[in-house]
């Protein structure tokens, strides 16, 4: 149409400019530990590699593979990735389907969601949560990683707004049919929320493979460490663990100085993102447009 | 006695219904609701060995203590400067940001932007914050290029800014998406028409685009005031150093600190009740902006 008359020629061309800045503003950070990964040592220690790797090899990445304990952490995120996702997808279609009935229907319904709500809204914070999981011995466990989490409560709200869109006629069809409430949920209301499903579980792998945080209060020996935790243990203050640590601590803390290799732990960590990714790009919009505008 | 059977079968759906909502609800009730019985401990003088019902009650004494050091009241500007700085950069940001987008007519360039902007809010700050430490120390690549020798990670008046700066950078292109499923909603024809009317870029800008967005941006505003408090843990917790405690410590990492290096269990768990509190009363506030304000609600 008739733009130029509008917007200047150079007033387009700065629109693109400061995309494309701000796009390589995203990308430079993250390349630069890949650049860092694929460098010598020595270089990285004299501070020299910027963007492009510098005495390129990758005797990194072949350290890491007889590593040990990176692997360990490495499986035992991807454990609980899996675990996760069973639980979380399980317990949210189980949840979402009865809070779609109505009162008459279901008689409690209120009360549940109500209990749901300020269990999402209030939580007993940091140190109670903790003493509790401790009181149930599942400290050092995997289970502490993912039983905290095994109701996304959000999540289930936002799978009941999806299902109560759904046409109440499939659902009356069903029943005339002789469907009862099991083969009503399996047969009409999953098949129409694969998307939201595929949404959320996503979101669910892709925040338990992040979150150091658990890792970081629940388990204190190291070697049960999902590779979040592990991969931040390895960069925490030299100063306070000299001051602390013991000689052990002190001898793994050395090894952070071997900054390549560490960039290389970093970079193999975000492989399976990115095995995810384009499917995340796929369907994370529609996970934003429901769960953030909702009836 | 079709009467009868109907209501058999009424029942039989209720108890399922029940049965499917037990498995969910015992763990809510072991990992969110008993733990909130846990809030006691912020009255008393918790002792693991003797339990809350054998320690000592002490009533406000953790509250009197925490306004009497200078960390309680550190703490919580920390976390409202951090927390409100970022809202207020991160939205402007991402709405500057899905405006600029929009215009880009060549669809292959604007989905490679596309999928690069959004990448960092997938990557966890575990690893954003090595990237960020390496980038900003002393003798790294934001001072050579600047030609400064700014310690940006140990100033208690750059640390802030890097804080907000980077969560900007890392949420800004994910946060964009709302605002640009905004910005393709509002009807081609109100931009045809102020164009008629001879509406400049910038003037179009001010009186179609961001008209047009309003609601989504005070449903985000809404929503984002329920998470005030949070200044985020694992952002600061991955940068901070004890030189920038003074600036960069916040709530959580301080209940951290307290609860779970330094053991005094019922001094953090008293400090984060009262962060709960709050943010529970924001929450239900945030809500009833949206629903007031917008067409939509957030729980």
């Amino acid at each position: 149409m008739n733009r130029k008359k509008v917007i200047s020629k150079s007033g387009y061309a700065l629109i693109y400019i400061i995309v494309i800045l701000l796009g390589l503003c995203c990308l430079l950070p993250l390349w630069y530990i890949v650049a860092i990964s694929f460098s010598k040592a020595s270089a990285v220690e004299g501070n020299m590699v910027s963007f492009i790797p510098i005495g390129f090899n990758t005797v990194a990445y072949e350290e890491i593979l007889t590593d040990k304990q990176y692997w360990r952490s490495f499986g035992i995120s991807i454990m609980r990735v899996v675990l996760a996702i069973l639980f979380n997808t399980v317990l949210t279609v189980s949840m979402a389907y009865p809070l779609t009935k109505n009162k008459q229907q279901f008689k409690g319904r209120d009360i549940y969601m109500n209990i749901l709500i300020f269990a999402m809204l209030f939580n007993g914070g940091m140190i109670p949560t903790f003493l509790a999981i401790k009181k149930y011995h599942l400290l050092n466990t995997i289970w502490a990683l993912v039983l905290p989490g095994a109701v996304p409560i959000f999540n289930v709200i936002l799978l009941m707004n999806f299902f109560l869109g759904i046409p109440k006629s499939l659902e009356e069809a069903a029943v005339l049919d002789g469907a009862n409430p099991m083969q009503v949920l399996l047969r009409v209301y999953l098949p129409c929320s694969v998307p939201v499903l595929a949404t959320v579980s996503l979101f669910s792998i892709v925040g338990s493979w992040n979150d150091f945080y658990s890792g970081l209060i629940y388990i204190t020996r190291i070697q049960n460490y999902p590779l979040m935790t592990y991969i931040q243990s390895l960069t925490i203050n030299m100063e306070e663990i000299v001051k602390h640590g013991t000689a052990d601590d002190i001898m793994r803390a050395a090894k952070v100085s071997e900054q390549n290799l560490n960039a290389a732990k970093i970079v193999v960590s975000v492989v399976p993102l990115m095995l995810i990714y384009p499917f995340l790009q796929k369907y994370f919009i529609t996970g934003i447009v429901i769960g953030s505008v909702k009836e | 006695m079709i009467k009868n059977k109907q209501k058999n079968k009424n029942i039989a759906s209720e108890v399922f219904y029940h049965s499917m909502m037990l498995p969910g609800m015992v763990f809510v009730l072991l990992f969110n609701i008993i733990p909130m019985f846990g809030i006691i401990m912020a009255f008393e003088d918790y002792k693991p060995g003797k339990g809350f019902l054998g320690s000592k009650f002490v009533g406000l004494k953790h509250y009197k203590y925490l306004f009497q050091i200078p960390d309680g009241f550190n703490i919580f500007r920390n976390t409202l400067v951090i927390a409100v700085g970022k809202i207020l950069l991160g939205t402007l940001m991402a709405i500057i940001f899905s405006i600029l987008l929009n215009e880009i007519r060549h669809a292959w360039l604007k989905k490679s932007v596309q999928t690069i902007v959004y990448l960092p809010h997938f990557l966890s700050w575990v690893i954003l914050a090595t990237a960020i430490k390496n980038l900003f120390r002393l003798d790294g690549f934001v001072n050579a290029i600047l030609g400064t020798g700014i310690n940006f990670l140990g100033s208690n008046s750059f640390f802030q800014p890097l804080l907000i700066g980077s969560d900007v950078w890392k949420e800004f292109g994910y946060n964009s998406v709302v605002y640009l499923a905004a910005l393709t909603a509002i009807d081609p024809g109100l931009h045809e028409a102020a164009k008629i009317d001879g509406a400049n870029w910038w003037e179009r800008v001010f009186h179609v685009t961001l008209p047009g967005m309003r609601s989504v941006i005070i449903l985000m505003f809404a929503m984002n005031l329920g998470g005030i408090l949070n200044a985020g843990f694992d952002q600061v917790y991955n940068l901070y150093t004890t030189p920038v405690y003074e600036t960069g410590d916040i709530i959580d990492t301080y209940v951290y600190r307290a609860g779970i290096t330094a053991m005094q269990y019922s001094f953090a768990t008293a400090i984060g009740l009262m962060k709960s509190v709050i943010a529970f009363v924001l929450m239900m506030i945030a809500n009833g902006l949206a629903k007031r304000y917008t067409d939509s609600k957030i729980f």
